[in-house]
């Protein structure tokens, strides 16, 4: 079939009839399933056969309130959508007795409404105004959660592969130009210019070209790459396929996690179903263009997210980075040109080539151009995934979008770019979100993980754990990485035990800089970040561990010791059935105490106390 | 190679027929020794180190790179695993959010450490960096399921429905 545009009618007609019905639609991406969400589907199938209902159950992928998992949207035609969240399979009946039947919204379980032209329901927020949501922009995001993402016709009818259709009757150069204007910078974390990354290969010289798309998301606390995968896979196809038009290759691979499983199913569905609609394999479109994707599914190693031990891993050799230059834009898969991008890069591409890169420029700072997508999570009450324009600030984030710090605690610090980041605090809220601000504060962009901290974090601690991590994720080539993170590690875990000498401080700015100067690959280079951001602006707890034995935030359990306080001490022994070492003693009715060189610091003794007697100092 | 009980003779276990399928579909191709590796892991659970030589003669690659390369990646497995693998997430969201108590309660509930498989073979424990699941954290995978918003006391529950 060589024109879209006669599909496209069909298509398009067919999915105006699916939500000119009404509908019930469950998220399931990873986290909805996790959370119960194909619990919460079968239970709604149920009812509504039971009930013989005329409704069509549909699915759909995250729409990103993880805080509302299980979450689900029910549509009737002529009215505004409502997204329900905390759906279980006890409540699913509350939901189709109210919404369906008595065509009257639950509003104690909705979350917000999605008016378009509809008149909105009371009581619930309208998406764009919802707190979650008002700040946000919903570009690359835009279908996840909305429409279904295992079906090509749901991408067709919302303009997929249009762009595609229109790339391949540009010029190659044109193509490059509008990326170029666009100011789309690589979103895996380098923040390198797409457009300039795309004329390097274009340039450069090869019988043989290849489009590799960077899926090994590996920074702890990010997932939003996942995200796009399950909710939209046929964006970052689309992406990858005009990639190779502009550039010259036909030949694309995707390197995705192995812990992704739903993403990886959800991609080889993608690619069967174009390859069926001929938007895929020989001759696209009619255009005389070939193209082909495959995926490699990683194998566990956190530095093959780095671009060239990724490479390496595809060509079947242990993931260690190359030395670069050569960079891979000329000697990258198999020593061939290779134009490799993230898949929130790829899956942007699209909408550019749609709208033009005007239209994206419009969004974000001046160097740092459109938007971005995060992932929220830590102590906040809103967890999930948000995309947002560049330059929003860090309070925006965390006080609008996430709607603060969970159980009314303080916020202390926001950790951004996993273990390649930093941890930033409170006078560094009103930062500009943009590549250039993030890096002069001393954390970066990252892919776009943001764990929130409250005052119960210790930062020691937290600095201990991203060295630990990339300590073990070291690929052991280059010396400064493997010996040099270890050695830091553990002068980190003798501070928190209580171990300390304040020559440590000194010690571990000197490595951390000769390790940032002289690693070879960004894993190694990056890896003294958090302890350099904790360093710099949590230095009081560093030297509070080292000078007093201490750790202020009550984390660190060598650090803890709990007392019993005597005056509000009834001696009632629960405590010391709760005990798993038998470290607390006393007699009944008098004030017990703890044994401090048997007690483990467990801390299970606390909360067993009514009378709040038992404190950690 | 299994030993057939009746004769003696050296005979093809059907899991050795699928080895030689998979083998023969990436004979030649190039960058395939580690989806081979991933598909005869699949085949035996593990990666004997028979099977390991097979894939080195067939593959003409050393036995020192497909050592090397195994011992690299964190997915491959010398030994044999547990029916179920159980993935505690130690992310950053899952461990500001008590993980690391979560992979405990496990440890103390199947009487392993870290890498270990119980005796019975139903459970291998292991804990990975992040799953992607930070939304819902702390959480585990237990094969290809994500359990997420986890307190200790959900645990047993959910090792009942892995048998």
């Amino acid at each position: 079939m060589s024109n879209l545009k006669e599909m496209r009618s069909g298509i398009e007609e067919q999915y105006k009839a699916k939500l000119n019905r009404p509908r019930i639609v469950v998220g399931l991406g990873t986290c909805g399933i996790a959370a119960g969400g194909r619990k919460v589907m079968k239970a709604i199938q149920d009812e509504v056969a039971n009930r013989k209902l005329d409704v069509d159950v549909d699915f759909s992928s995250c729409i990103g309130m993880c805080f509302a998992e299980p979450v689900v949207e029910i549509a009737l035609p002529g009215t505004p959508s409502v997204i329900y969240g905390g759906v279980y399979p006890d409540n699913v009946n509350k939901l189709i007795e109210g919404h369906l039947i008595n065509k009257t919204p639950v509003t104690e379980m909705a979350e917000i409404q999605i008016a378009g032209e509809a008149k909105p329901y009371d009581g619930i927020p309208v998406m764009e105004k919802s707190g979650y949501y008002a700040k946000q922009v919903r570009s690359v995001t835009s279908r996840l959660g909305r429409t279904n993402p295992e079906s090509i016709g749901d991408y067709i009818a919302t303009g997929g592969y249009a762009a595609l259709e229109k790339a391949l009757a540009m010029d190659r150069q044109d193509i490059i130009n509008e990326v170029k204007k666009s100011g789309l910078r690589g979103r895996g974390g380098g923040g390198f210019p797409t457009g300039n990354k795309w004329q390097f290969v274009h340039d450069a010289v090869g019988d043989k070209k290849y489009i590799v798309c960077n899926a090994d998301e590996g920074d702890p606390g990010a997932f939003m790459d996942r995200s796009v995968l399950e909710g939209d896979p046929h964006a970052v196809l689309e992406g990858m396929m005009i990639a190779g038009y502009t550039i010259g290759a036909n030949e694309g691979v995707i390197y995705c996690r192995a812990e992704y499983p739903l993403a990886i199913k959800r991609l080889n569905l993608a690619i069967e179903e174009a390859e069926k609609m001929g938007l895929m394999g020989d001759n696209i479109l009619g255009s005389g263009f070939n193209f082909t994707v495959r995926i490699k599914a990683g194998a566990g190693a956190f530095v093959c997210g780095e671009e060239t031990a990724l490479l390496n891993s595809i060509e079947g050799q242990r993931g260690m980075p190359r030395v670069r230059p050569p960079f891979p834009a000329h000697k990258g898969l198999w020593q061939k040109p290779t134009c490799l991008n993230n898949v929130e890069t790829f899956a942007n591409i699209p909408f550019i080539i749609r709208n033009g890169g005007e239209w994206y420029a419009a969004m974000g700072t001046e160097k740092s151009k459109g938007s971005k997508v995060f992932c929220i999570t830590g102590k906040i009450n809103h967890t999930g995934l948000c995309e947002v324009p560049m330059g929003i600030t860090l309070r925006e984030i965390v006080e609008d979008i996430a709607g603060g710090i969970k159980d009314g605690k303080k916020f202390k610090a926001v950790q951004s770019g996993g273990p390649s980041g930093g941890c930033l605090p409170t006078e560094k809220l009103d930062l500009p979100v943009d590549y250039e601000s993030l890096t002069a504060a001393g954390a970066i962009m990252g892919s776009g993980g943001l764990v929130f901290m409250d005052e119960t974090t210790c930062m020691v601690d937290v600095a201990k754990f991203f060295l630990n991590f990339t300590q073990l994720e070291s690929c052991g080539k280059c010396t400064p990485c493997r010996e040099g993170t270890k050695r830091m590690l553990e002068t980190l875990i003798r501070i928190t035990e209580g171990a300390g000498v304040p020559e440590d401080i000194p010690k571990l700015e000197r490595l951390a800089t000769n390790i940032k100067a002289s690693a070879l690959c960004a894993l190694g280079q990056t890896a003294p970040n958090p302890v350099l951001t904790t360093l710099k602006y949590f230095r009081e707890e560093y030297e509070a561990h080292i000078m007093d034995r201490k750790c202020p935030a009550g984390a660190c359990a060598a650090l803890l010791n709990y007392t019993i306080l005597a005056d509000k001490c009834v001696g009632c022994g629960v405590c010391v059935k709760a005990c798993p070492v038998q470290a607390i003693s006393g007699e009944k009715k008098t004030a017990h105490v703890i044994n401090s060189s048997t007690c483990i610091k467990c801390g299970a003794c606390v909360p067993k106390c009514k009378f709040e007697a038992i404190v950690k100092a | 190679m299994a030993v057939c009980k009746c004769t003696g003779e050296q005979v093809e276990s059907p899991q050795d027929v699928q080895l030689n399928e998979l083998l023969d579909h990436y004979r030649g191709y190039a960058g395939g020794l580690i989806p081979v590796l991933q598909g005869a892991q699949e085949i035996y659970g593990y990666l004997p180190a028979e099977v390991l030589e097979t894939i080195s003669q067939e593959l003409k690659l050393p036995f020192s790179e497909v050592f090397g390369v195994v011992t690299f990646y964190a997915q491959f497995h010398l030994k044999p695993r547990g029916r179920n693998i159980i993935r505690v997430c130690l992310g950053t969201a899952c461990h500001v959010l008590g993980g690391s108590k979560i992979f405990q309660a496990l440890k103390d509930e199947l009487g392993v450490e870290n890498g270990g498989t119980t005796e019975d073979l139903r459970f291998t424990l292991e804990s990975v960096a992040c799953i992607g699941a930070c939304g819902l954290a702390p959480c585990i995978m237990i094969n290809d399921d994500t359990h997420g918003r986890l307190v200790t006391s959900a645990l047993k529950n959910i090792l009942e429905q892995y048998k």
